[in-house]
């Protein structure tokens, strides 16, 4: 380690909350993400009694968002069951957001500024914003500054009747107008990640989940929100066979695999979760899980630099495995975020490459593969929906569960790619 | 918080017509507000035979607050000050003669009753008598209870106590108990006490601080309600109820300053899980009070094993399961209590619900089992019956079936969630140490089962 002179404290994951996830659309239409973070911090109060509490810092964010929700996350602890003289404040780093927020609390905490933090993400694809063109924009704009009726007069004739549809969001990269699907499919093809091993990842990913459900073990990182009490993306009876009838949907001719089955959909949702230092931790009769060790961001030039959108994990992981002196091999339980199912399998095999170790990482020896039955046991987003700033918050509280329930010692390794070519890895330990 | 008919017949015009016409006039009834008085007016105490409880009373009285006056004021004359409780100790009697006495006491005290008045009998039980004469006596008291309380009118109810030699020490809470605004829907019934190590007294306004208190089926309906009174009497509650629930549970939970725990309490590890979670969070437990129940009715002939299975398993084994594994894993604090939630279909029994009604039946065999063994760790275990009362699923009956049933009582109105809660949270506390083993009923003396 860098700094090994003396001891560093580090933040206690003392448990979760989240809504289940909708698919777009669908049982959250009609909910903002004011609404549902809310309800996800409501949930995570009633769990660990913590009615009226002043937390040291709400952290979270959302990644399309209302100009209304400028302080969405503030905005959403006034709501909620907190102490109102909780401080809180917004992040957004696309999907590395909710993961990001963790390792902000985390940070905080370990540097002993706050003792106690929620971290947290939410994201509705259904009640999206819609803006106006920049040219309507601009004759409104120019409208509300108008002083007199014929100024007013003015600036309303320049309107045309092209300027009223509304700019929609978009999934897709500003720098290139590729939609994410797109940017996969071609780091797919680069990677030769076939047909058939994304089908069997994305079925396995239901099967998890949906055991995991069964079992009871999201009983304590789940609380049901209008009428949802499990997320409707999952499919129990998902099997690869099944998953092999569907159409290609990103990519192009005979070599495109990506489908709706092994791509995750556009989803509703929030999560949150509670971080602390041990001894408040104790002080309020509460669990220590697992310990958020450390965490690295980086990000690829997938513009120019001839590198893929979502390979940027790939990046982020020997940096922090060699600054904590271990190994890929040496974690119980990988968690890598189903973006598609092909990104992580071209992460995975980015790891094992020779050639793109030594030429791209700067190895001497590639990271390796890993015992792909402790990948995702639980299952991941292909099942579970990703409402893009609250897949993070799902990760992390689901992940030191796992450790825990495992055992002391254990350790998670997280990893989850973003929009912009970015990449966000953690490591839990129990 | 009456229901329409009771409004209606205290509302001037429908005083006349239900009077002229000869109808049902419910009382309002007083319940229990924090800070209240414990009765609205003096209480008289007489004696039957050369009892032993009357300074008790007496004492139980004058610390309340309430202003205790001699038997002689007890002259008949409806015009003079109306009594808030009527109190007779029986403890003295030897044979049916003494009971003249009883009479003697009690019907010009009762003349004096004013509404939401309390007729409390104290005696022995009658299978500790010394002869079949003594037992006679004892058991005459049932009977004059429970007419007493078909008899009176306005909210007002009788009720009995059977106090062993030795017990005496354990009057006092359950005697409150039935003075108060808290029993305003338990009419009729007989409590059997026994001797306990019994605290000399307890908080009056939070008699529950410090206790973490579980409830199952807390989400809504009477579990919900047993929730906030045990939050309102100072406890920490755990609120737990199936995950589907787990919004309504969170509102509750958030409600009362508790916590919510998503647990199915019939799966293998359920019982398990719930122990972790007290030790881990809590350090051990207080109270549990077994509120969730299903209904899954069918005629027997048309039952389905599924429907059998599933009423029982959450309803009676559950309640077992989890009580053994809070006993084996060791986390049930000193002096805890278990509540067990049974009804009165366990009773009288009820057409479509054989399945429901042998499961709440054998929560009355449980706890009565269940209770020496319990009364060795200076613990409790008890059950409530609850009656016909008012919820979201009795308002989905049918208007004629729901006001029929609901009249069908002493008190001639449906109880409330709150009235099954506050006999639960009374049986929670301290000074509850020598009820054990009991079933209470809380119908407001219902002619089922009766």
């Amino acid at each position: 380690m860098a700094d090994t002179a003396k001891p560093r404290r580090t933040a206690a994951i003392v448990g979760g909350n989240r809504i289940p996830f909708a698919r777009s659309n669908s049982a959250y239409a009609q909910a903002s993400n004011q609404d549902m973070l809310t309800a996800t911090l409501d949930g995570l109060v009633a769990r660990f009694g913590l009615q009226g509490e002043q937390v040291g810092e709400v952290v979270a964010g959302a990644v399309l968002k209302h100009s209304r929700d400028f302080n969405l996350t503030r905005e959403s602890v006034l709501g909620s069951t907190l102490a109102a003289t909780t401080p809180a404040y917004d992040v957004q780093q696309a999907c590395g957001t909710g993961l990001e927020a963790a390792v902000l609390v985390a940070n905080k905490i370990a540097l002993g500024q706050i003792e106690s933090g929620i971290a947290g993400g939410v994201d509705t694809t259904s009640d999206a914003p819609l803006a106006v063109g920049d040219d309507l924009r601009r004759v409104l704009i120019s409208l509300n500054n108008a002083r007199t009726m014929g100024d007013r007069l003015k600036a309303l004739a320049k309107i045309r009747p092209g300027q009223l549809v509304p700019d929609m969001p978009r999934n897709s990269e500003p720098r290139t107008g590729l939609a994410m699907g797109d940017h996969q499919a071609i780091t797919a093809e680069e990677w030769g990640i076939g047909r058939e091993e994304q089908d069997e990842l994305a079925a396995r990913s239901h099967h998890n989940m949906a055991a995991a459900y069964d079992r009871g073990f999201f009983d304590d990182l789940v609380t049901p929100f209008l009428g949802l009490a499990r997320d409707n993306n999952l499919r129990p009876d998902s099997t690869a066979e099944k998953l092999a009838k569907l159409k290609p949907v990103f990519g192009r001719g005979e070599g495109a695999t990506m489908t709706a089955g092994n791509s995750t959909p556009l989803t509703d949702g929030a999560s949150a979760v509670l971080l602390a230092s041990d001894e408040w931790a104790a002080a309020k009769g509460l669990p220590v899980l697992a310990h958020l060790v450390d965490a690295q961001t980086a990000a690829v030039d997938y513009v120019h630099g001839g590198e893929g959108l979502l390979m940027a994990p790939a990046y982020a992981m020997p940096v922090m495995l060699a600054r904590n002196g271990l190994t890929l091999q040496d974690f119980d339980f990988y968690e890598i975020h189903e973006a598609f199912a092909s990104t992580v399998l071209s992460t995975l095999k980015a790891w094992e490459d020779p050639a793109f170790c030594k030429d791209k990482l700067g190895l001497d020896a590639p990271l390796g593969s890993i015992d792909r039955s402790k990948l995702n046991v639980n299952g991941s987003s292909l099942a579970a929906g990703h409402p893009f700033a609250a897949t993070g918050g799902r990760i992390v509280a689901s992940l030191a569960k796992m450790l825990h329930e495992a055992g002391p010692g254990k350790r998670g390794l997280i990893s989850i790619c973003a929009a912009g070519g970015q990449g966000v890895v953690a490591i839990l330990e129990s | 918080m009456a229901d329409w008919y009771t409004n209606f017949a205290n509302s001037g015009f429908g005083t006349t017509v239900t009077k002229q016409l000869g109808l049902p006039r419910p009382g309002v009834l007083r319940r229990y507000e924090p800070g209240g008085p414990l009765l609205e007016g003096p209480a008289v105490v007489g004696s039957a035979g050369q009892g032993r409880l009357r300074d008790t009373v007496t004492a139980v009285l004058k610390d309340a607050g309430v202003a205790v006056v001699s038997p002689v004021a007890a002259d008949g004359d409806a015009a003079g000050e109306k009594f808030g409780a009527v109190v007779l100790d029986a403890t003295g009697v030897t044979g049916p003669a003494d009971l003249a006495a009883a009479h003697a006491f009690l019907a010009p005290a009762v003349k004096r009753l004013r509404a939401n008045g309390r007729v409390v009998i104290l005696t022995d039980p009658p299978s500790a008598a010394d002869s079949p004469a003594q037992a006679a006596a004892r058991q005459a008291v049932d009977g004059l209870t429970r007419s007493i309380g078909k008899e009176l009118r306005d909210g007002s109810t009788a009720n009995a106590l059977y106090v062993p030699e030795g017990a005496e020490s354990a009057v006092a809470g359950p005697l409150t108990f039935f003075l108060s605004g808290r029993s305003a829907y338990v009419d009729g019934q007989g409590v059997t006490l026994s001797a306990a190590d019994v605290p000399a007294a307890q908080d009056a306004a939070k008699p529950l601080a410090g206790k973490v208190v579980v409830v199952t089926g807390a989400a809504r309906g009477i579990g919900a309600s047993i929730a906030d009174v045990m939050a309102r009497d100072g406890a920490h509650v755990v609120a737990v109820d199936i995950p589907a629930a787990g919004d309504s549970l969170a509102a509750v939970a958030n409600r009362i300053g508790g916590t919510a725990l998503q647990l199915d309490i019939t799966a293998a590890d359920a019982p398990q899980r719930l122990v972790e979670h007290l030790r881990e969070r809590h350090g051990g437990v207080d109270v549990i009070v077994h509120n969730a129940g299903i209904t899954r009715d069918k005629l027997l002939v048309n039952m389905d094993a599924a429907r059998w299975n599933s009423v029982m398993a959450v309803n009676l084994q559950a309640q077992l399961d989890i009580t053994q594994a809070l006993l084996d894993g060791d986390v049930l604090n000193p002096g805890a209590r278990v509540v067990c939630v049974s009804s009165q279909s366990g009773i009288a029994g009820n057409r479509g619900q054989t399945n429901y009604a042998a499961s709440k039946a054998g929560v009355i065999g449980m706890v009565r089992a269940w209770a020496p063994a319990f009364a060795e760790r200076g613990a409790t275990i008890n059950a409530v019956a609850p009656g016909f009362i008012v919820t979201e699923m009795t308002a989905k009956m049918p208007f004629g079936t729901r006001e029929v049933g609901a009249r069908l009582n002493s008190l001639q109105q449906g109880g409330l969630p709150v009235d099954v809660a506050e006999t639960i949270a009374w049986l929670a506390q301290p000074t509850s140490a020598g009820v054990n083993g009991q079933t209470v009923r809380v119908c407001g003396q219902s002619l089922l089962g009766a």
